[in-house]
């Protein structure tokens, strides 16, 4: 049979003749013979490995990866060190399922375990799942959360949010109803409105355009209009700043890439969730809580089930089932590898190299900050000449220059980012400018 | 016992002593954390934000590169996957996932590529998606995908807001989604927040849909159906093509939920069932390994009427044979933050080049085949409910063991885990009583099959009271899942 079909023609025989049956075609005398596929899927026939692998070389050499990144806008260039890589790719965490038989997922348990202890840390929350599919989503999630509690269904969204977040939000807000205002920035931060009843605020910190929003206004705001705070952050800022929990959010949510996944065009990456324990029983998605066995040796199982929808169904918190396990654990052994003194260090050098980019940037003529705000790794410019073109004509000079935004460039940068490349780019910036 | 391939019991998995947490393990001052030369000026926190901001440096733990390595590796000793053994969970389609896949996904020029870099710089990127989403309309037998969703809950969502796009486009106001009592929850649950009510339909005495009921619940009211064809008891739906004629005769849509699609790659399409809207899980199908419960992918294909809905943007191959980024005329939007899990659909297409079209269908006959084997063989010894020709996994209950000695379908699961195996699903689907789910997959070979068949058989001859001690030999013994709801401790913090 195929490649990883293991059965001998003569098990196959046997295993048919042993049912009865003397041809594989009668497996199918079930599905109507109308609906059987007289010729077969019009696909090519399957090639060897070695051919398979050839071709995707080639095609993944027709993307440049070449570029020096300044991009960011939720996905960052960060280092991978070998021992995350070597570590989270072995095939007992690659190749497991949910750990349904909690006897027999111990590891991916306790690493879920530690890695939601690691996020409620960066959030200043309580209590974090096991993951949701990404940033966008999990803002998703988060809103659901918020009009449950508040039972009030609108929700005063920052513009300071990822474009492709907020399209998002948007999206499934057609499914439940939810009203979505759109809130506008003024000078780089929330400019909330003065009245109104929202269920939940939503802001981003720091947030599109890298600034840091007031999250201490933020919750005065939430405070004096009933509303929940939601927080989507960038969980490296924790290394440097404040968390959002300290600032009195209710919900926490992230796009944890950075914590060692490569920038893979977009995916898979991670959607970080904390809440206060208040919501728990709100809580979307799986979560590990430390339990004991019955000889009494400490253990871990997912908890409070009865949130999911395998069990409450169309009463459930939310509709996630398969998550993103494999980068949450991910994401667990590079902050294990980071460390207290690691994550400070990570947080300080982006925020040195993006202040670096910053002044080397506004030296040029005709460069200007697009907001005044103070930022951590990532700012945005006015420049002469729209975002798109500059972006194009910087892919020439070798870099992949930022983010286009209206009147300007978004541009990040990380602890990858040297003085000689960050002196490159601005000249080539000088030069693809005049 | 006769020595037989595919189980797990001659590995030393079974180390007792608990393994501590990272932060128990670490030591104040120690790090593992290093950073290249950046030859930057060493500004301070308080030069960088203002110091009102600033927070002191957020605990974390505290290890060298050598313990981390450690403990994580002595974690993946504490954890069954497929690579070590016969994994069959029915509906999670835990088959062994070739290891090209896995070199696929590490490609630095598929991996190093910023998903906001325009399209004339990731043209192989925008390539691989065209490709890939052809091959799975082609599979499915639709006309145009999204491949954003990243699972299969997050495509029935999606699949969700375009029946309610499409209907309210046609000027309809539409309430209600019909599921099967054998659904999986995600369904409903999907319902719910793609803003409908749910009607569930009862099976029948066959274990498939009743027509009869059916229509019973047919009204204007109805925007669609989902099913999963075969339906979560492996059995397929032999009148799939009158339940698509009376809920397309009353305006409604047809939902696929692709869970069970590797029953029938290159066998059957569910477009030429009727269907309108499908998912897939490229997690269960397609070589995507489950990471201990995600990443996946669940990329949504549509009929022609559905096409202009679609979220976007999708890739498209231009006239001059270059890639593009184009967003659907009346898209509902976007359902991710970007291009949707890709390396997990890289890995998809790598497995789609490999099989091809003919290595497709043996997927499908590998897999039924083994799966109607697996009921062959254990009746007698477990009741079957639904005994008649199955597709790729089949349901049995334990019913008859718990009459006689109390062994309910959760014993058989640990029992099997001390036989070196993962167990089946357990008490799903819901209208199985002790329901057993076996989905043995293509890739386990006759003698693993046999070995697995015959330690069920063991355990139904052998039961007793004293299997509600089991497991006896894995890393820790039956956990208290109530203490763990109790006494929440969801984070080493939380600890008393
Ligand atoms: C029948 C069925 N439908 C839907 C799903 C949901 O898919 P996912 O877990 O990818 O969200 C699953 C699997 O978990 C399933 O088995």
């Amino acid at each position: 049979m195929g490649h990883y079909v293991p059965h001998t023609d003569e098990e196959l025989a046997t295993m048919l003749a042993s049912m009865g049956l003397s041809s594989l075609d009668e497996l199918f005398e079930v599905v109507p013979a109308a609906l059987r596929l007289a010729s077969g899927l019009d696909l090519p026939d399957g090639r060897s490995e070695f051919d398979v692998l050839d071709e995707l070389e080639a095609v993944a050499g027709r993307n440049r990866t070449d570029l020096i990144c300044f991009a960011g806008g939720g996905a960052y260039d960060h280092d991978i060190p070998s021992a995350v890589k070597r570590v989270a790719f072995r095939s007992e965490f690659v190749t497991a399922y949910t750990p349904y038989q909690p006897e027999v997922a111990q590891g991916v348990l306790q690493a879920l375990f530690e890695y939601q202890t690691m996020i409620a840390r960066l959030s200043g929350l309580e209590v974090a799942n096991a993951s949701l599919y990404d940033g966008a989503t999990a803002c998703v999630e988060a809103i659901n959360l918020a009009v449950a509690a508040t039972g009030r269904q609108t929700v005063w969204l920052s513009d300071g949010v990822h474009p492709t977040w907020r399209d998002t939000v948007r999206t499934f807000a057609a499914g439940t109803g939810h009203d979505i205002v759109d809130v506008p920035l003024s000078d780089g931060r929330t400019a909330w409105p003065e009245t109104g009843e929202p269920g939940a605020l939503l802001v981003q910190f720091p947030n599109r355009l890298g600034c840091i929003e007031d999250l201490a206004e933020a919750r005065k705001v939430a405070d004096r209009t009933g509303a929940l705070l939601l927080v989507a952050f960038d969980p490296v800022a924790s290394g440097l700043l404040r968390t959002p929990g300290s600032f009195g959010a209710d919900v926490v949510v992230g796009e944890g890439q950075p914590f060692g996944t490569p920038l893979s065009f977009g995916g898979p990456y991670l959607g970080l969730f904390a809440c206060r324990l208040e919501h728990v029983r709100r809580l979307p998605g799986r979560l590990v809580g430390e339990t004991v066995d019955v000889e009494g040796r400490r253990a871990y199982v997912t908890t409070l089930r009865t949130r999911e929808q395998d069990i409450r169904r169309e009463k459930a918190s939310s509709n996630v089932c398969t998550n993103q396990t494999l980068i949450a654990v991910v994401a667990a052994i590079q902050l294990s590898f980071l460390g207290t003194a690691g994550l400070r260090e990570l947080a300080l050098r982006c925020a040195r190299a993006s202040r670096y980019t910053r002044e080397s940037l506004l030296a040029i003529d005709g460069v200007e900050p697009l907001a005044s705000a103070p930022t951590f790794r990532e700012f945005a410019v006015r420049l002469p000449v729209n975002g798109e073109t500059i972006v194009d004509r910087m892919a020439e000079e070798g870099f992949l220059a930022g983010i286009p935004t209206d009147g300007g460039l978004i541009v990040a940068a990380t602890e990858k980012r040297t003085r000689s490349e960050i002196d490159a780019y601005a000249d080539a910036m000088r030069k693809v400018l005049q | 016992m006769t020595i037989a391939g595919g189980r797990a019991t001659s590995i030393p998995l079974m180390g007792r002593d608990e393994e501590p947490t990272i932060f128990e393990l670490s030591a104040p001052g120690r790090s593992a954390a290093r950073f290249r030369d950046q030859d930057l000026p060493e500004w301070s926190a308080h030069e960088l934000v203002p110091a009102d901001l600033v927070s002191e440096p957020l605990h974390l733990s505290e290890a060298s590169e050598r313990d981390v390595v450690g403990h994580f590796t002595r974690l993946s000793h504490r954890q069954y996957s497929v690579d070590l053994g016969a994994y069959p969970l029915g509906s999670c389609t835990m088959k062994y996932n070739p290891k090209l896949c896995d070199d696929v996904a590490s490609l630095p020029g598929l991996a190093n590529v910023h998903p906001a870099a325009p399209a004339h710089l990731t043209q192989g990127w925008l390539e691989l998606l065209v490709g890939l989403g052809d091959a799975l309309c082609e599979v499915t037998g639709m006309k145009a995908i999204t491949l954003q969703p990243p699972a299969g809950a997050a495509g029935e969502l999606t699949g969700l807001l375009l029946m309610r796009a499409w209907h309210e486009a046609q000027g309809r106001q539409r309430t209600k989604v019909i599921i099967p009592d054998s659904a999986h929850g995600t369904n409903p649950a999907s319902v719910t927040l793609g803003g409908y009510d749910t009607v569930t339909v009862p099976s029948d005495e066959r274990g498939l849909v009743d027509l009869e009921a059916l229509k019973a619940v047919l009204d204007e009211d109805v925007a669609g159906i989902m099913l999963t064809n075969p339906n979560t008891l492996g059995l397929f739906e032999e009148e799939i093509v009158e339940i698509a004629a009376a809920v397309h005769e009353v305006g409604g849509l047809l939902y696929y939920d692709g869970a069970n699609l590797n029953a029938i790659l290159g066998v059957t399409r569910p477009g030429d069932m009727g269907f309108d809207i499908v998912h897939m899980n490229l997690h269960k199908t397609f070589a995507v390994p489950h990471g201990g419960g995600g990443p996946g992918a669940g990329p949504v294909a549509v009929s022609e009427r559905l096409a202009a809905y679609l979220p976007g943007p999708v890739p498209v191959r231009t006239g001059d044979g270059t890639y593009a980024w184009s967003t659907p005329e009346r898209s509902i939007g976007r359902v991710h933050g970007w291009h949707g899990n890709t390396l997990a659909l890289a890995r998809a297409w790598s497995y789609i080049l490999l099989n091809g079209g003919d290595g497709l269908r043996r997927v499908a006959e590998g897999a039924v085949l083994n799966a109607n084997w697996v009921r062959e063989q254990l009746r007698g010894h477990y009741d079957i409910p639904f005994d008649r020709p199955n597709m790729h996994e089949c349901v049995v209950s334990a019913r008859n063991l718990k009459k006689a000695h109390g062994v309910k379908a959760l014993d058989v699961a640990k029992r099997l885990l001390e036989e070196g195996f993962h167990s089946p699903t357990v008490y799903f689907p819901l209208i199985v009583e002790e329901a057993l789910m076996i989905e043995p997959t293509e890739t386990e070979s006759p003698q693993t099959v046999a070995a697995l068949v015959e330690a069920l058989i063991r355990i139904a001859e052998g039961a007793s009271e004293a299997d509600r001690e089991a497991p006896r030999t894995t890393p820790v013994r039956r956990v208290d899942e109530a203490r763990a709801a109790r006494q929440l401790i969801p984070t080493f913090d939380a600890r008393p």
